[in-house]
């Protein structure tokens, strides 16, 4: 069983954003990484291919020359080989496209629920419907069991327990692994010699246009309340805040 | 010059970030507190391949560089200098010593296990009475034909309790002085060898230290290090880089100190406003910037040289004095900024400044530096 894992490359979780006077992200001295959630469905791919529950992961991702250092780690992490398609990352409905086309060889292909910056939550499901594969969401448990895909998913109250059939796209959240997996020396090493491909993008539309961003508004100051005032405290959630 | 970092060495980095926040963090003050050895994390680390992380692949090692050594070693110290200076003597005195001067047979023995880090090893130099004057070691090891005899104690012995392998300089022919000294490998469960009490230290205090006494220990003949008499020459060039990982470790400590006081000047407030607004905090931070930044440099360089195969005596002595140096005022300003918070173990930088006291003091005290820098000037 081949798998496939979808990386976003995204800002440290911890940058400040900022804006150009041209109203686009300024990207000077932020660190990538690997969305966190594709880093959990990686880190679930490399534990189920040790447990010998598949055969080779894959990882893909839409991206300029920059994002190969985002793919390494994850070679490094324990993905046997990654592909770049050559473009910039314009909407879902395009990214959809280009990894339609990579992605229509492989059993379970695994995209992270959302990505950390734009939270689009868009093209897992789009490569579904493109591809004519299955597809369930918020899956946070993966299992394979004499070759059957169980799912565990989170639903209100509980979680429930499913059985899907391949070719699929599961669209992970947390609980998928419980904690992204730290590149050991040995992973980094090797990663120097695993095949990153690159190949152009196809011809695909965008869907969406970008109009302009905006910052959220400054954060107002804290207000302290003595304990023994608690009936302001109550006063200003009914009036001020209003969430009374 | 080229003052990036490769893709692999920030890679590196963030990998030993990623440890020390996620997992080092946790534990760092119960282990401090009750002097309890990281077993769990070094076990990991080994997992992680940082215990032999520079020893060539094909002895089992992780194959990186002394850049990148020097960046794991800023990130584990930030958070938890104990699991630092463990790391630095499997690494960089022990592995290195091994893979720069044992022949292959003890190589494939203790380097291999020693680099998978399935074995920690310890570096046996300190006695009672030769800490900074090492060529008077008084323990001896007899030539007695098949093996060697090995008797006396030695001193403040990181890792004693918990190594397997200890490498142990000891003086062969006492009339040659440190042309007799010979350097071993000897196996800690060997008949004869008995610890000291665990030493109570001020900081550092979850890494285990004790003294060694040897009575009659039997070393096989193979397990000498080099030719007869190379012991000190073994020894000097083992510290030569084991001060890169010590100056790195105080560089962590350093840096740590400095994270944490930036985080908290612009928090607190005194006087209504962020203590970071206050220009005796603000100019304080920036000289302990600045000193953090000079000290990086300075392990950089040694390390580079180190890995360009050039001379680095001076330049590791350089790295040595000043990342200790600057470790100690960076943690005593530090404590000073978060004023009465700072003189309590919750906030870690006490613990920082008690840390920062030993990097003046082992593998070559600040003085020591001070003479092999001085030497190396005034030689021509």
């Amino acid at each position: 069983m081949k798998i496939l894992v979808l990386i976003s490359n995204v800002p440290d979780t911890t940058t400040k954003i900022r804006f150009t006077i041209e109203n686009s992200f300024d990207s000077a001295g932020v660190q990538w990484i690997i969305n966190p959630w594709d880093e959990l469905a990686l880190t679930r791919s490399v534990e189920l291919k040790e447990a010998g529950a598949i055969n080779e992961i894959t990882v893909a991702n839409v991206g300029g020359k920059l994002t190969e250092a985002t793919l390494r780690k994850a070679l490094a992490v324990g993905a046997d080989n990654a592909v770049r398609i050559e473009a910039e990352p314009t909407d879902a409905f395009f990214v959809a496209k280009q990894l339609a086309e990579v992605a229509k060889d492989y059993d379970i292909v695994l995209a992270g629920i959302e990505a950390s910056d734009y939270n689009g939550s868009a093209v897992g499901g789009m490569l579904a419907e493109m591809l004519g594969f299955n597809s369930v969401s918020a899956v946070s448990g993966l299992n394979i069991e004499n070759g059957e895909l169980v799912i565990n998913r989170e639903i209100d109250g509980g979680s429930q327990v499913l059985t899907v059939a391949a070719p699929v796209v599961l669209i992970v959240q947390k609980g998928i692994a419980k904690e992204p997996r730290i590149p050991a020396m040995r992973g980094i090493m090797m990663a120097r010699k695993k095949p990153l491909d690159v190949i152009p993008a196809i011809d695909a539309t965008n869907e969406t246009a970008f109009v302009s961003y905006e910052m959220p508004p400054p954060k107002a100051a804290c207000i302290m309340v003595d304990e023994e005032n608690a009936k302001e405290l109550i006063a200003m959630l009914h009036e001020e805040a209003k969430v009374l | 010059m080229d003052f990036e970092f490769t893709e692999e060495q920030l890679m590196i980095r963030q990998a030993a970030r990623d440890y020390a926040q996620r997992e080092l963090i946790q534990d760092v003050l119960e282990r401090d507190e009750k002097a309890i050895f990281p077993t769990k994390h070094v076990k990991n680390l080994a997992e992680l391949g940082f215990m032999g992380m520079m020893v060539d692949p094909k002895y089992d090692g992780g194959g990186m560089d002394t850049i990148s050594y020097v960046l794991a070693m800023e990130e584990f110290s930030k958070v938890d200098a104990s699991t630092g200076v463990i790391v630095s003597v499997n690494n960089s005195l022990v592995c290195y010593g091994l893979q720069k001067f044992a022949n292959e047979e003890q190589k494939e023995k203790y380097l291999k296990p020693l680099a998978r880090g399935d074995y920690l090893g310890a570096f046996l130099l300190s006695e009672p009475e030769a800490g900074s004057d090492a060529t008077s070691q008084h323990t001896k090891a007899e030539d007695k034909e098949d093996h060697y005899l090995l008797n006396g104690t030695k001193n403040w012995i990181s890792n004693a309790n918990s190594a397997s392998i200890y490498l142990v300089i000891a003086q062969t022919h006492p009339e040659k002085r440190h042309h007799g000294i010979n350097a071993f490998i000897v196996e800690k469960d060997s008949p004869g060898i008995s610890l000291g009490p665990h030493e109570d230290k001020m900081g550092m205090r979850s890494s285990d230290t004790h003294s060694v006494m040897f009575n009659d220990v039997k070393v096989p003949k193979e397990n000498r290090i080099g030719a007869d008499g190379f012991g000190f020459f073994f020894a000097m060039q083992a510290l030569e880089a084991g001060r890169i990982g010590i100056a790195a470790q105080a560089l962590g400590i350093a840096s740590g100190a400095l994270e944490r006081s930036v985080a908290y000047a612009k928090e607190r407030k005194t006087f209504g406003t962020e203590i970071a607004n206050h220009q005796a905090i603000a100019f304080k931070l920036a000289d302990m910037d600045l000193k953090v930044e000079n000290a990086r440099n300075l392990c950089l360089k040694a390390a580079w040289m180190k890995d360009n195969g050039k001379d680095f005596r001076k330049a590791s002595a350089y790295a040595k004095l000043y990342c200790a140096d600057i470790s100690m005022e960076v943690t005593t300003d530090a404590v000073q900024i978060f004023g009465g918070y700072g003189y309590v173990k919750e906030y870690h930088v006490e613990r920082l400044m008690r840390e920062a006291k030993l990097t003046q003091i082992y593998e070559g005290t600040s003085e020591i530096q001070k003479i092999v820098i001085s030497r190396q000037i005034l030689k021509d």
